[in-house]
């Protein structure tokens, strides 16, 4: 047993290597050392609470932690890395089923005596805990479901979804007050029950009206929730590392889903209020009816020779190459194009893939140097220099009309630049539409050219011919 | 139907309307293909080689013209082909029908249908048939070829142990497709190249190649024409150009002339003093030669030297690269037959409200249909798009008020707070206040490349809570306790699983 004191200096430690290891991501080189950092924060955080606080069952908390770690290195080592965002989505799960679990578990501490004020505010702290946890909760299953093709992906709208959300929140609210009442007279577990069925019904809605193309907001955004109920579970129990630790991971979300939505010129409530890809399809099929011209497909040998024939080439992938996993084939393609001392970038778009960071990871998994790997930003400006830019599966986020249709449902999202460049290579299944439901002018530019087919299949058949 | 293809009559005409390689692939539309024997040789196509590719080669014209149903032409026809045009049978060439009016006739008696290469609408989808600017770009690259040969000089600079070789100086006037084509090949030979035009859109086109843009500071004056080409100019105006052209005749030693207004003669640019003024073994090359010539010089079809200058007036620059002019050519002239072979069954459909099909068609049925009505669009923006209003779709700013609000229930909120929470509640809150802003601090510095790793990561240290689940495992209650078992669990795949992918992740990013 030690005592207190040492207990609140190791967690005071972990907190500060906590954050370490998010100042570690600011860039690759102090990546490893970063993640690092949050392995002994953790190790510490629990070995101070395990020999500090925990005074029975040992053996039951061992076995636990065995099974659950292994269940978690196992899961780690056999997940495909274009499956990230779905096991990033089942984690985040976890923890909202985590922070429901211990606040259902410290309402039925019978060893509490709170009164008055403190009681109250010890109430609306548990309530908010379970709230956040059982919305992360649901919603990150559905997330899941979603981003592993077990439910389709397209935006759930139902007639006066928002009058929906709207009694939801509003049967949160007054349940939440009864609880607050019942509680301080002994009782309080039904409205709590209750309101852990409108949160998890919440969560479900919530998420099945969001779109495949905004599924990177969905992501960060849960991650976020996770991160206010573990913060709302520090309150409860009167703990600042839960509470330092949730605001970290809370602000660290809610970032990442300001800059996803920025990337996509869109709202943050608007996301939220889902729906995207049918409303704004409508107005947009109205454009794409004019005749745009014509698109100019190509041949993957006359690809090859194009690309052989260019001194700057930008490659900008899209989720249409995780589905198809042309990944491999890219960096080899890239490798041969290296080789004849040929530049090859890529551009990588903040809402491509299905999470933020996921064509990055993708790309580093397929061992594409990550100095070649740029940002929109960075490479927005050196388009006019590029000899060829190859879209792969990428639809919006290379559609001009985000600039000059102020009418488009995309209107004033940053969109990569590549019409600027010489030619233009899009690999494309078909011409549907993006997920935005947008026609894409970028196809009908006289310097654009389509190859048509499986990204995978084509982009074998470049490489032969390389 | 059957496609036919005769040898070019016209002296010294080198291409073919068809290759092997087009006839292969207009097979595959459907047709059939016959070649005169001998069509391709001047531009290097064996009879052989259009046997390979399926064609069939028949000895004389006479067979072709009376065996086939569709006659694939470069030339207009001449003398004894004028009259061989049935009622039942298309012809495609160039015609140039505004000026071989006589011919028009002819053909519009027969009954017969022609379409005119040239009169294909300068439109972005007829692009891949505009078969004038694959000759012109042609053109432009072999007028450099020739300057080069009649020039004494390098083109490209260069210091030598034997002394300093200046590079050349270029001048290309008429920045269309052929003097751009001519800009290309004169500055990947090294040369110095600049280049003058009436239309002041093209100075981006010529300084993307890396050349410089000669202009006259004329304000209200432009010379952009109907499709694309330029128009006649003010006097004042060619008053300037000529006291330009007479200061860079001075200095360059080569001078490209391609300027054409359609319909009319070639306007007269460089003048007999222009050429006096040019240094001995100076070249000119006059792309205008077939219409008159830009200079006044120029003789059509030779090369004279005049003042010790090099006059080239050939008409026939495309057909001195005939095996690549006959392949655009007929490459051309497969994207029209596409278009007018829906079915791809090797049945032609002509049809009048396609535009491309419409504007090229010069007669059909015993009736001349040429001009053709007005193009909808032009190859060049129309004139009202030029300041080009950047149509920047501005952020709505959001109003102030909102913000305002905002701040002052917040602090309205915390006062409450502050009023009625306990002291220990208070020093919670100020923890987690200042926890948000740190993590605001630092997640504004990661890298996006690594937001994957981030959401891991911090998924990974958000189980935490799980410190939660330890604090009530060792409860007496048994429900609490297994509650909490189970919580550990969960917590532990997440802190195990999490931690382990982020570092399988990161593993992978590498230079």
């Amino acid at each position: 047993m030690i005592s207190a004191g040492i207990v609140t200096v190791s967690y005071i430690t972990a907190t500060v290597l906590f954050i370490l290891a998010l100042g570690g991501l600011s860039s690759q080189e102090t990546a490893r050392r970063g993640n690092w950092y949050g392995i002994v924060g953790m190790t510490i955080a629990l070995l101070a609470t395990i020999f500090g606080v925990v005074t029975e069952h040992y053996e039951l908390l061992l076995g636990a932690l065995v099974i659950g770690g292994s269940i978690g290195i196992i899961l780690a080592r056999r997940v495909q890395m274009t499956q990230m965002p779905e096991l990033v989505a089942i984690l985040h799960s976890l923890v909202g089923l985590a922070a429901v679990a211990v606040g259902f578990a410290s309402f039925m501490d019978p060893t509490k005596h709170l009164v008055g004020i403190d009681l109250t505010i010890h109430d609306i702290e548990t309530y908010l805990g379970i709230l956040i946890g059982a919305v992360t909760f649901s919603g990150s299953v559905i997330a899941f479901g979603k981003l592993s093709g077990r439910i389709g992906g397209s935006p759930l709208t139902l007639p006066g979804r928002h009058w929906f959300n709207l009694a939801l929140l509003l049967g949160a609210i007054w349940f939440g007050y009864q609880f607050v009442v019942q509680s301080a007279a002994g009782g309080g577990l039904d409205p709590l029950i209750i309101m852990t069925v409108i949160a998890l019904l919440f969560g479900i809605h919530m998420v099945m009206a969001i779109g495949g193309a905004d599924m990177p907001v969905v992501v960060s955004m849960l991650n976020s929730y996770s991160g206010w109920a573990a913060a709302a579970t520090g309150f409860m129990l009167n703990n600042d590392l839960l509470i330092v630790t949730g605001a970290l991971v809370g602000s660290s979300g809610a970032i990442l889903s300001y800059i996803m939505c920025r990337a996509m010129n869109r709202k943050f409530l608007a996301v939220i209020a889902g729906g995207f890809g049918t409303g704004g399809g409508k107005a947009a099929a109205s454009g794409s009816d004019e005749d745009q011209g014509e698109v100019i497909p190509i041949e993957a040998h006359d690809t090859a020779a194009l690309l052989a024939g260019a001194k700057e080439v930008m490659i900008i992938p899209g989720y249409g190459m995780a589905v198809a996993q042309a990944q491999h084939t890219v960096f080899e393609i890239t490798r041969v194009l290296r080789e004849k001392k040929i530049n090859v970038r890529f551009g990588i778009h903040p809402v491509a893939g299905r999470m933020p960071g996921h064509m990055n990871v993708l790309l580093a998994e397929a061992r594409v140097p990550y100095d070649i790997v740029f940002e929109m930003d960075e490479v927005n400006d050196d388009f006019p220099d590029v000899d060829v830019s190859v879209v792969i599966g990428a639809n919006d986020i290379v559609n001009p009309s985000a600039q000059t249709d102020p009418d488009s449902p995309i209107a004033g999202m940053p969109v990569l630049e590549c019409w600027k460049g010489k030619t233009t290579i899009v690999l494309k299944r078909s011409m549907a539409t993006g997920y935005a439901g947008v026609q894409n002018p970028l196809f009908f530019k006289e310097n654009t050219r389509m190859l048509f087919g499986d990204a995978k299949e084509t982009l074998d058949e470049v490489l032969k011919t390389l | 139907m059957r496609i036919g293809v005769p040898n070019e009559i016209h002296a010294g005409e080198r291409r073919v309307a068809t290759t092997p390689d087009v006839a292969s692939q207009l097979i595959k539309l459907g047709f059939s293909v016959a070649v005169e024997a001998n069509a391709g040789a001047s531009a290097s196509y064996s009879d052989s080689a259009y046997e390979a590719a399926g064609c069939e080669v028949l000895a004389s014209a006479g067979d072709v013209w009376s065996q086939s149903d569709l006659i694939l032409k470069v030339r207009a026809p001449e003398g004894d082909e004028e009259g061989l045009l049935r009622s039942d049978q298309v012809l495609i060439c160039f015609l140039a029908p505004g000026q071989n009016t006589e011919l028009l006739a002819t053909l519009t008696n027969s009954g017969g249908t022609a379409l005119s290469m040239d009169s294909v609408p300068r439109i972005s989808r007829a692009q891949k048939m505009d078969a004038l600017s694959s000759m012109a770009n042609i053109a432009g690259y072999r007028a450099i070829v020739e300057a080069a040969q009649h020039f004494g000089r390098f083109f490209t600079g260069q210091i030598t142990a034997a002394g300093k070789i200046p590079p050349a100086k270029v001048l290309v006037i008429g920045a269309g497709v052929a003097g751009l084509s001519a800009i290309g090949a004169a500055k990947s030979m090294g040369a110095i190249v600049r280049s003058f035009d009436t239309r002041p859109e093209v100075k981006e086109q010529v300084e993307s190649m890396d050349a410089e843009f000669l202009m006259l500071e004329f304000d209200d004056e432009d010379g952009t024409g109907e499709g694309g080409y330029a128009k006649l100019m003010s006097d004042e105006f060619i008053a300037a150009e000529m006291a330009l052209f007479a200061e860079q005749a001075k200095e360059v030693d080569i001078i490209i002339t391609t300027a054409l207004i359609p319909g009319r003669p070639a306007p007269r640019l460089i003048l007999p003093e222009h050429v006096g003024l040019m240094k001995d073994g100076s070249v000119i090359v006059d792309l205008a030669a077939e219409t008159g010539g830009n200079c006044e010089l120029t003789e059509p079809g030779e090369v004279v030297v005049k003042d010790g200058v090099t006059i080239i007036g050939y008409t026939d620059l495309p057909s001195r690269l005939a095996a690549q002019s006959s392949q655009l050519y007929a490459t051309n002239l497969r994207h029209l037959l596409t278009d007018m072979t829906p079915e791809k069954d090797g049945n032609l459909v002509i049809d009048f409200e396609d535009e491309v099909v419409r504007g090229a068609t010069v007669c059909k049925d015993g009736e001349t249909t040429y001009p053709p009505p007005a193009p909808k669009l032009s190859a060049a923006p129309p004139k009202a798009a030029e300041p080009e209003p950047m149509p920047v779709v501005e952020a709505k700013k959001p109003s102030i008020a909102g913000p305002i609000i905002m701040v002052v229930v917040a602090a309205l909120a915390l006062l409450g707070l502050g009023a009625v929470a306990p002291k220990e509640f208070m020093a919670h809150f100020t923890v987690f206040v200042l926890a948000c802003f740190v993590g605001y601090m630092v997640i504004w510095n990661v890298s996006p490349a690594l937001h994957t790793p981030l959401m891991s990561v911090t998924n990974a240290i958000s189980s935490i809570i799980v410190i939660g689940a330890l604090l009530q495992i060792s409860s007496a209650d048994t429900v609490i306790m297994w509650i909490a078992a189970a919580t550990v669990l969960i917590t532990s795949i997440n802190i195990a699983g999490g931690f382990a992918v982020t570092r399988r992740m990161l593993e992978m990013f590498r230079k």
